[in-house]
């Protein structure tokens, strides 16, 4: 494998990562605020669709993007109102979002559209474009350098630097102010929390808001910026990547971002060749693909660190017992 | 504890909830601009209105009987048991490895042994999970959910690289011997002169689903084992006290829910398809989680409920078939099933606990004369009396 092959493979690595890292985030402040959220899956797919949609009639990418979130946020409420207010199962509630999406995505698509369950293409406006940093074309020359300047750092869309920049933005919240240490709270010990004059349920509302606002982020992403348009069940399992990659980042904002990078990793190598040679036995894309699960299961059982979830997570709070 | 009588919890809660869903679901039709109440009517005529439409029906119903039995076997031990999906999907590998293995001369004889297959071959895919939860403290939600995953590349890879007959070039495996034949309902009712659609692929495996049925319900009240797993999923601490093993309870109740899981391949791969195709168990195991939330966790809950999902997904195939809404429709029903018998049951069920409650109290002659406002929902506070 020469240099411009493996620049390419980490240049699509960041590419589907980003997507990972957004939900991944999403999921973060959702379960350490208490709150399991399977439903970062059909999250994403609303969001994936109604930017889809909304960038393809307007021609603004930019509308599309506020109104995939917009999708996601009314998922997120829905899931808000059962597993808080109606201390529901988050599980369950995860499921139905999930089966919401993936119906109703293609059910308006298709009366809106009529082309199978998916948007039209995108073009030009309606899609995010990348973003040539300075002097990019002019260090090209430069051995090593030039081509990771101009392939690897530069060149991206919007979105990329964003999902990059939430990952220092996500841990200083989290971890120095003190609406994160709240939050961190109320996934550990609400009652504690509630006893310290702290609202839980807004909080809770809070962070699964914030989560949806970065579902959206990310499924806008797939569908405006990675691919030009919606297409059925495009999320393909990243929904649950990322809840692999947020157990094996144990709800860590830096790690979620190593997490991410590596299964991205995985995605770009099983995406550029099928099945890989190591010397006298063959590893075939499925292992490729299965990798991550794999690996988060691992991480799960405890052989290579615990992971130990927030303590409160998935449990409804009850005020008076 | 009891805050309203058997039969509201039963059936009333269900019932508010399924029309809350059915309301949403009217809406979302008239929403992409078609008729509810025509929808309706193709649905009916398409699932019920012909031995043919009844044959999908109960197809249809077998799989989700089994895969609700999966889940409510896990719901009793406060098991969440989301793998069903994969479990199926193992299951039928095991049922194909058997009805591969010898060219079976009658289906007598193939049946019992392609149980023990996908039985097996399910339990095993949730033999692992359970034995990360009961000695690893793994969260069984996430770590089935991954294998879910595993197991849908583990057969893609497999039917490309071995079990696919070489030449060929659909992924799939050989069909499976004739004396593999699953005899069809068609086939059993022209033994007693009843007529029945020959097409639909509704076979034996309806009665071994119901059979099922009766098993777990035997097993959950009826046997010492049952108790066992009910005490534990009440209360884990109480049943550690009272010399309940969790590792046990754990193991047993994931090895019998990923078993029935697996069972699912028999009606499927076996009785439908007659050989293994990828992604043969089209989201049954995730259907199931709405079919035992809808049946309650009890069998003759998830059979009703079975039904009902039967004709939700035959009805809709008609409807796609006949209108332009796409089948899609019906994953936004069992969406709205699933979210308002499970994720929201509080929302209908504080409300008329709190009917009951003050209607109790007033019997009682405790309740002062306070106006009665029908129809609001008071605070939960006041249902928690």
């Amino acid at each position: 494998m020469d240099f411009a092959t493996f620049l390419q493979i980490l240049d699509s690595t960041i590419r589907l990562a980003t997507p990972l890292l957004l939900a991944c985030l999403a999921g973060l402040y959702s379960e350490r605020a208490g709150i399991f959220d399977i439903g970062l899956e059909g999250k994403m797919l609303a969001a994936a669709f109604l930017s889809a949609a909304i960038a393809f009639v307007t021609g603004s990418v930019w509308l599309g993007l506020l109104a995939g979130i917009g999708a996601s946020l009314f998922l997120s409420a829905i899931h808000g109102i059962a597993s808080i207010t109606f201390r529901g199962n988050q599980l369950i509630s995860g499921v139905a979002i999930n089966f919401l999406a993936s119906g109703l995505t293609v059910l308006i698509a298709q009366s809106w559209f009529a082309q199978g369950g998916r948007t039209p293409a995108l073009t030009d406006g309606g899609r995010f474009s990348p973003i040539e940093f300075p002097f990019a074309e002019a260090i090209l020359p430069v051995p090593v350098i030039g081509p990771v300047y101009e392939g690897l750092i530069s060149g991206h869309t919007a979105i990329v630097y964003l999902a990059l920049l939430m990952v220092p933005l996500s841990w200083y919240v989290l971890f120095r102010t003190r609406f994160g240490l709240r939050l961190r709270a109320v996934g550990e010990n609400p009652a504690a929390v509630d006893t310290a004059g702290v609202n839980v349920i807004r909080l809770r509302f809070t962070a699964v808001a914030i989560c949806g606002v970065l579902c959206g982020i990310a499924g806008a992403y797939l569908a405006t910026a990675l691919q030009a348009g919606f297409v059925k069940e495009m999320t393909a399992g990243r929904g649950y990547i990322a809840l692999a990659a947020l157990i094996f980042a144990k709800w860590r904002p830096w790690y979620a971002l190593y997490a991410c990078l590596l299964f991205g990793f995985l995605q770009a190598i099983a995406l550029r060749f099928q099945n890989i040679d190591i010397g006298a036995f063959t590893v075939p894309v499925e292992f490729m693909d299965a990798l991550p699960y794999i690996l988060t299961v691992v991480i799960l059982a405890g052989f290579v660190g615990k992971a130990i979830p927030p303590r409160a997570g998935g449990e409804p709070y009850v005020k008076e017992r | 504890m009891d805050k309203m009588p058997a039969w509201a919890d039963v059936l009333l809660v269900p019932l508010v909830s399924l029309i809350l869903a059915a309301v949403l679901s009217a809406l979302v039709i008239l929403g992409i601009g078609e008729n509810p109440l025509e929808a309706l009517n193709y649905m009916i005529q398409g699932a019920l209105g012909s031995t043919y439409g009844w044959g999908y029906t109960l197809y249809y119903a077998t799989n989700f009987i089994f895969t609700g039995l999966a889940v409510a076997v896990a719901f009793h031990a406060s098991m969440f048991n989301i793998g069903g999906e994969g479990q199926a999907t193992l299951g039928g590998l095991g049922v194909a490895l058997v009805c591969l293995a010898l060219p079976w001369p009658h289906w007598t004889l193939a049946l019992p042994a392609a149980i023990i297959g996908g039985a097996l071959f399910g339990a095993a895919w949730a033999a692992i999970p359970a034995y990360l939860q009961a000695k690893r403290g793994s969260h069984i939600v996430i770590t089935t959910i991954m294998f879910n995953y595993i197991a849908f590349a583990l057969i893609i890879y497999l039917l490309n690289n071995g079990l696919k007959p070489v030449g060929q070039m659909e992924s799939s495996t050989a069909k499976f011997p004739e004396g593999a034949h699953l005899p069809t309902l068609h086939d059993m009712l022209a033994v007693i002169g009843i007529p029945f659609s020959k097409a639909p692929p509704v076979n034996i495996s309806l009665f071994l689903a119901l059979a099922a049925c009766y098993g777990v319900w035997l097993l959950l009240w009826r046997t010492p084992l049952g108790f066992e797993i009910r005490a534990f999923g009440k209360s884990e601490p109480a049943g550690k006290y009272a010399g309940i093993s969790p590792t046990k309870i754990i193991m047993i109740v994931m090895l019998i829910s990923g078993g029935l899981a697996g069972l699912m391949a028999i009606n499927t791969v076996m009785g439908e398809a007659e050989r293994l195709v990828n992604n043969s168990v089209q989201n049954a195991g995730f259907i199931g989680i709405a079919v035992a939330l809808m049946g309650r966790s009890h069998p003759l809950g998830i059979i009703l409920a079975g039904l009902l999902f039967g004709f939700l997904v035959q009805g809709g195939a008609e409807l796609a078939f006949w209108t332009s809404i796409p089948t899609e429709l019906i994953v936004v029903i069992q969406a709205l099933v699933i979210l308002f018998t499970g994720a929201l049951d509080n929302m209908v069920r504080m409300p008329i606990e709190a009917v009951f409650t003050r209607r109790r109290l007033a019997q009682a002659g405790r309740a002062e004369n306070t106006p009665r406002t029908p129809g609001n929902s008071p605070p939960p506070t006041t249902a928690a009396e």
